[in-house]
């Protein structure tokens, strides 16, 4: 957690409160609620009536899903083949179970949408859903394009901008979109606590009943420290953006050059740019990306195959395939993240480490 | 030395990765995902490689503080494993599965990878010892497993360490209570056949071999008493389940004789027409990596948890045939005969005939 936000956690988790609560100390949480509502709609180009607060980006995903989904019963719903899980699960269970038609919007081979095949004909479509910045391979969507598109045939475009705040400029308004996911511990703020920015005219059915704190869109007692921390994490990479992206691009290109340099069989996956900053992503022919994985990690160099399965088996990422990589190669690859604390160091240690953690890799064969 | 531990989110296992912790090696847990499609739960004392058994798993690498991995052995387990169990089957004979196993995935397919990512051995919570390298029984003879690990070559064993042979189930489970290891401390042992999870093998190879209606007959007689639904259904030595609606003529009961694929026939008679002295065997491995020389005056286990049969074992060719002291009865081809001098084991072989 950046200090200021755990620095701001601790300070408000030493008060009594329930934001609810009509007595003193309950207005005093509602005060910091609001306030740190207010900071966040600021941050982020939004109104602070369209800041609902959630437990987190999977919370924020379901709740715009599912739940304007119900609302605007129409059975179609748009989803790009690499979303998260968070999104691609929600669909899937639509499909499943609630007896949605899914278009699953292709990507080229850089991952990125192919804007071509959106189709929103017949006024029978629920939604669109497309992440602003995909998590494994860092490409950057047309969310403005896909906004019009969408507006212009009056159907909400939710957007999950986990990856993508404090890393790249994200504005809701200016954007477009009607919905977008954001949490927190993935730009320095809390575990646990995220928010879905909804247009104040979009109506979403919520997951949760009860008290129906937000908006009665999301009930639940909110968790006020998280979200003051949340609030002061949001502001800061946001007020930092410009000056980090610059920082972790150089640093992010000089890694790429340097471990194509060190492996020259290893193949970037995903576009030059537009992609996210701090996101660097290899093909390594012949390794399997988990046992590049134990060999880094014995070394304190801590990088990311695709997902996990439940049982902790990493599974061939469906980013990939959809890029069109075979199993194989999707297996073989390596996603490395550069972050706030990342240093020139950092890509030193790496470069010195990975033709023999390949070498090793390679001998030891695939499954 | 590096290590790698192999742990199954058992007990074993995880006391053995934790002794080899304490022996001052460099210990990283990997837990072998062997199922395509895991349950989420463990039932009862059956299955293996549940996501619980995998959680359970990755506990106790915390617990111990070590690096935790899961591989994903699945395909491999199912063509080396479960595809030659059912083909075995298929084959009249009688496959053990878990022997398989160590052969071809835990101390093969996982050796090698280890041994290819810099890992000097794998460590396994197998109940069995090396003395000088010699794999030997463990101190505890009704948890042993030297039975099941007596494919293993001299190499293999040369790259493998069991911290359990030394100590009996009971102090195992005294021992992880006393490290913390609560989640694993008191799980059921697994029995049966770890991929089958309800424990009816019959259903398991009917669903993959299909009915395969039969006659059942009197081996001395060649008359047909009844009628099977798939000779894999039948063990040598069986005598439940034949299900023979006339009684044998001396009313006493019938026994399966021999199991011939071909013909799709079960061959049944008297417990006296079971008695076999001589075991042969193919696929020889001598544990002790030399083949030894001459007659060997030795004992023979030809099953798990089997008792051990004075026997002269010698070599003919490739081949291994043991000359049993005594009749013994219900000897299954596919199984192993494991050749032991005390306790030591000697090697082993796949019975392929007995008479």
């Amino acid at each position: 957690m950046l200090p200021q936000a755990l620095d701001a956690y601790v300070e408000t988790a030493r008060e009594v409160g329930n934001a609810s609560s009509l007595h003193g100390p309950g207005r005093l949480a509602r005060k910091h609620i609001e306030e740190s509502r207010e900071r966040i709609a600021a941050a982020l180009g939004a109104r602070p009536s369209e800041v609902i607060f959630t437990s987190g980006g999977t919370e924020s995903d379901n709740l715009a899903v599912k739940g304007i989904y119900w609302a605007r019963r129409r059975p179609r719903v748009l989803a790009s083949s690499i979303e998260h899980h968070a999104v691609l699960d929600a669909v899937r269970w639509l499909e499943d179970h609630e007896e949605a038609t899914v278009d699953w919007l292709p990507v080229d081979s850089d991952g990125r949408l192919e804007l071509a095949s959106v189709n929103l004909d017949g006024g029978d479509v629920a939604l669109i859903t497309v992440m602003w910045a995909n998590n494994e391979v860092g490409t950057i969507q047309p969310i403005a394009e896909l906004a019009a598109l969408a507006a212009a045939a009056g159907v909400p475009l939710h957007t999950d901008a986990i990856q993508a705040v404090g890393h790249v400029p994200v504005d809701f308004a200016a954007s477009g979109v009607s919905a977008m996911s954001v949490t927190g511990h993935k730009l320095g703020g809390p575990y646990g606590v995220g928010a879905l920015l909804l247009g104040r005219d979009v109506a979403s059915t919520p997951l949760l009943h009860g008290g129906g704190q937000e908006r009665d869109v999301r009930s639940g007692t909110l968790d006020v420290p998280g979200v003051v921390a949340f609030a002061v994490a949001v502001e800061h990479v946001v007020k930092e953006q410009q000056e980090e992206a610059a920082r972790l691009t150089l640093l992010r290109d000089e890694l790429i050059a340097r471990v194509l340099e060190a492996v020259p069989e290893a193949a970037l996956n995903g576009p030059a740019t537009p992609r996210l900053p701090g996101n660097a992503h290899f093909s390594f022919p012949g390794c399997e990306g988990d046992a590049l994985l134990l060999l880094l990690d014995a070394q304190q160099i801590a990088v990311s195959t695709g997902s996990a399965c439940n049982a902790g088996v990493a599974q061939p990422s469906h980013v990939l395939l959809a890029m069109g990589a075979d199993p194989v190669a999707a297996r073989s690859s390596l996603r490395f993240t550069l972050g706030h604390t990342s240093t020139p160091e950092d890509i030193d240690a790496l470069v010195a480490a990975l033709p023999a953690a390949v070498d090793r890799a390679r001998r030891a064969g695939t499954f | 030395m590096r290590v790698l531990a192999a742990m199954s989110g058992g007990v074993d296992s995880a006391v053995a990765a934790a002794r080899a912790v304490d022996a001052g090696l460099d210990v990283t847990g990997v837990h072998l995902a062997l199922s395509r499609n895991a349950q989420s739960h463990r039932t009862g004392a059956r299955g293996c490689c549940t996501i619980e058994d995998s959680r359970d798993a990755r506990r106790a690498a915390d617990v111990l503080g070590i690096p935790f991995y899961v591989w994903d052995m699945a395909d491999r387990f199912h063509e080396d494993v479960i595809d030659n169990f059912v083909a075995e089957y298929a084959a009249g004979r009688t496959p053990n599965p878990c022997l398989r196993c160590n052969e071809k995935i835990k101390f093969s397919a996982v050796l090698d990878r280890a041994v290819a990512l810099g890992f000097d051995a794998v460590v396994t919570g197998h109940h069995a010892r090396l003395l000088d390298g010699l794999l030997t029984r463990s101190v505890d003879a009704a948890k042993d497993q030297s039975y099941v690990l007596a494919v293993l070559t001299r190499e293999q064993l040369d790259r493998s360490i069991f911290p359990l042979g030394d100590s009996t189930k009971e102090l195992v489970r005294a021992e992880a209570h006393e490290r913390g290891l609560a989640g694993v401390a008191d799980k059921p042992d697994s029995h049966d056949i770890c991929f089958i999870a309800d424990g009816d093998t019959q259903k398991f190879l009917r669903q993959r071999l299909g009915d395969a209606k039969g006659d059942i007959v009197d081996d001395s007689t060649g008359e047909v008493l009844g009628q099977h639904d798939g000779a894999f259904g039948y063990t040598i030595g069986q005598r439940k389940g034949l299900a023979l609606t006339r009684p044998a003529p001396d009313g006493r009961p019938r026994y399966v004789l021999s199991i011939t694929p071909v013909n799709n026939t079960v061959r049944v008679g008297s417990a006296e027409a079971l008695d076999v002295s001589t075991v042969e065997g193919d696929r020889v491995v001598w544990t002790g990596g030399e083949r030894p020389q001459g007659p060997i005056e030795c004992v023979v286990q030809v099953r798990a948890h089997g008792k051990e049969l004075p026997a002269v074992v010698t070599l003919r060719g490739d081949r291994l045939v043991a000359q049993l002291r005594g009749p013994e009865r219900g000897i299954a081809s596919g199984q192993a005969i494991v050749v032991y001098r005390g306790d030591t084991v000697l090697g082993s072989a796949t019975i392929t005939a007995a008479a």
